[in-house]
């Protein structure tokens, strides 16, 4: 069984306005992976699946989107900007004594923001604790967002396994498979996640639509993963303390 | 441990919180416990009581503290609970960034305290647990000596907000005192303020009160370590303090909060806690490795003396 969460789908390609709000971040016109490879799937989770009020960012029930892989926050900081949850001004000057945002996000600076984040390892245990405390209270989901280098911290393995055992179908994890987790995984990310108990997909970012669908399904009573696969040119630049 | 259920609440301070999580979330509909294993076995009348309330995790202490972080962003309140080592050491930068850099806080209760596993060996001591603790913003730290304390405090902090730690010991004082925060005279000397003053921490008390039966000081005690009662320690130090810290924990822990709270006075100080420079490889009982720290009377004693010379 399987249950929706958002309106119908419509156009989901992210529109150049929001493409020149990364720019506006990232202070260049040129790709920055770390900052795009997650772009698409904010966008979709933004636009078309999370029920958030940029009027209401402490609305209790409103849906959580935790970006676990803190590094690269200028598409987040992008598509809450395009929404109205701060001003776009705040995008200039990321990472200065006077801005609200820095090159890691701080939930206590920034509306819209739901974790504090940057060291890697840490949202999925948090997301696993937030998806506890409103399942049953709340119609709220939790999607978190994590890399697939990231991955490589056990944390995750621990909070994959408490996830799958509780059975928390109000929770979504986002890998953003760049593929530099330099000795990879065999047998697929996924599988790390099946093991457990997960529901899985896996998908191609430029493939909207079924990005769109693959986001907004989620099951009763138990997880779900989606794995995104994003493009080789964008993913295998050197990896570097900014990408994972 | 002793068994639950019986009619007199325990005066073991570890079984003494077991018997109160029961009544700690019929009182506070918005706490949760969250385990990493231990303490699961002790509460099961809760567990069955309140179902989805006790959330044990499995032997995962990272996700035992970032489950909690994530528990207070969803409004709940979380008590949080395993042996110290386990709960403040191994998952430390979980404890800075998800519950201190997130805003969020809990009440962390440990076991285990310096070396009541003194059998088990160093994996199960942590007498650096409180200086940990006390060097991120923003926590509370009790050390309470005696079983009426820790209920006294649990319940009142699960109504709370901040950040509190909890440190549970096998070591006990004999009655309690009053937990709100202060520094308290306990017995006073025939000079009055010009007395030598003996700060006892937590379950120290009762030792410290045998170390100096017959020696010309006075002592005072606290459960509540950081942030310390510094008007309070004042108030008593007198203008030239001639003063003893006895903690049940790394040997210094509160020597930066004693300093600043005497800043303008001219002072000695002496310092009694677990030695930080040498693990002591020993098994054997808590009471010989309180023996070999200089943590039993005898060795208070020698130490205080020692300062009034």
């Amino acid at each position: 069984m399987t249950t929706t969460s958002a309106p119908p789908a419509e156009t989901a390609t992210v529109p150049p306005s929001v493409r020149a709000l990364v720019a506006r971040v990232t202070g260049d016109e040129k790709h920055d992976p770390s900052a795009h490879s997650t772009l698409d799937v904010v966008w979709t989770l933004y636009d078309q699946v999370l029920r958030v009020d940029p009027r209401r960012p402490d609305d209790p029930d409103r849906d959580r989107f935790l970006l676990s892989k803190g590094h690269g926050p200028a598409s987040t900081y992008a598509v809450l900007a395009a929404k109205g949850f701060f001003p776009e001004e705040w995008l200039d000057g990321v990472g200065t004594f006077d801005s609200p945002l820095g090159h890691h996000p701080d939930r206590t600076l920034v509306p819209g923001i739901e974790i504090g984040s940057g060291s890697l390892g840490h949202g999925m245990p948090i997301a696993v604790g937030l998806a506890l405390g409103l399942r049953g209270r709340s119609p709220a989901r939790v999607v978190v967002l994590v890399g697939d280098r990231e991955l490589h911290e056990g944390s995750n393995a621990e909070a994959i396994q408490v996830a799958g055992r509780y059975g928390l179908g109000n929770l979504t994890c986002v890998v953003v498979d760049n593929h530099r987790a330099g000795e990879g995984w065999p047998g697929r990310i996924a599988a790390r996640f099946d093991v457990e108990g997960w529901a899985t997909a896996d998908v191609d970012t430029r493939d909207q639509a079924r990005l769109t669908a693959a986001l907004r399904r989620t099951e009763p009573d138990r997880p779900t993963v989606v794995v995104v696969d994003t493009p080789q040119n964008l993913g295998n630049t050197p990896a570097n303390e900014e990408t994972a | 441990m002793t068994a639950l259920a019986t009619a007199a609440p325990a005066l073991d301070l570890r079984t003494r919180f077991y018997e109160e999580i029961d009544p700690l979330l019929d009182a506070h509909p918005d706490v949760d416990v969250v385990l990493a294993v231990i303490g699961a076995g002790y509460m099961s009348r809760a567990i069955e009581r309140h179902p989805g309330r006790v959330i044990d995790v499995g032997i995962r202490e990272q996700a035992l503290i970032g489950v909690a972080g994530g528990l207070a962003l969803a409004g709940r309140r979380p008590v949080v609970h395993t042996f110290a080592s386990f709960l403040v050491e191994r998952p430390y930068e979980q404890v800075k960034l998800d519950l201190g850099h997130q805003d969020v806080g809990a009440v962390l209760v440990s076991a285990g305290a310096s070396f009541d596993v003194s059998a088990g060996g160093r994996t199960h001591q942590a007498p650096a647990d409180v200086a940990l603790i006390s060097a991120l913003p923003g926590w509370t730290v009790h050390v309470p000596g005696h079983a009426d304390e820790v209920a006294e405090i649990l319940h009142r902090e699960a109504a709370g907000t901040g950040r509190v730690y909890v440190r549970l010991s096998g070591q006990r004082n004999a009655r309690p005192g009053p937990v709100d925060g202060r520094l308290h005279l306990v017995r006073d000397g025939a000079a009055g303020a010009s007395s030598p003053l003996v700060v006892a921490v937590g379950p120290m008390l009762d030792t410290v009160l045998e170390a100096t039966a017959d020696l010309p000081v006075r002592v005072a005690w606290t459960a509540t370590p950081h942030p310390l009662d510094a008007e309070g320690l004042r108030a008593l130090a007198g203008p030239a303090p001639v003063l003893a810290v006895v903690e049940p924990y790394l040997e210094g822990t509160s020597a930066a909060a004693v300093a600043a709270a005497l800043v303008d006075r001219p002072s000695r100080v002496l310092h009694v806690g677990v030695p930080g420079e040498v693990e002591l490889r020993r098994y054997g009982t808590p009471p010989e490795h309180a023996a070999a720290h200089g943590l039993d009377a005898a060795g208070v004693r020698r130490r205080v003396t020692a300062l009034l010379a």
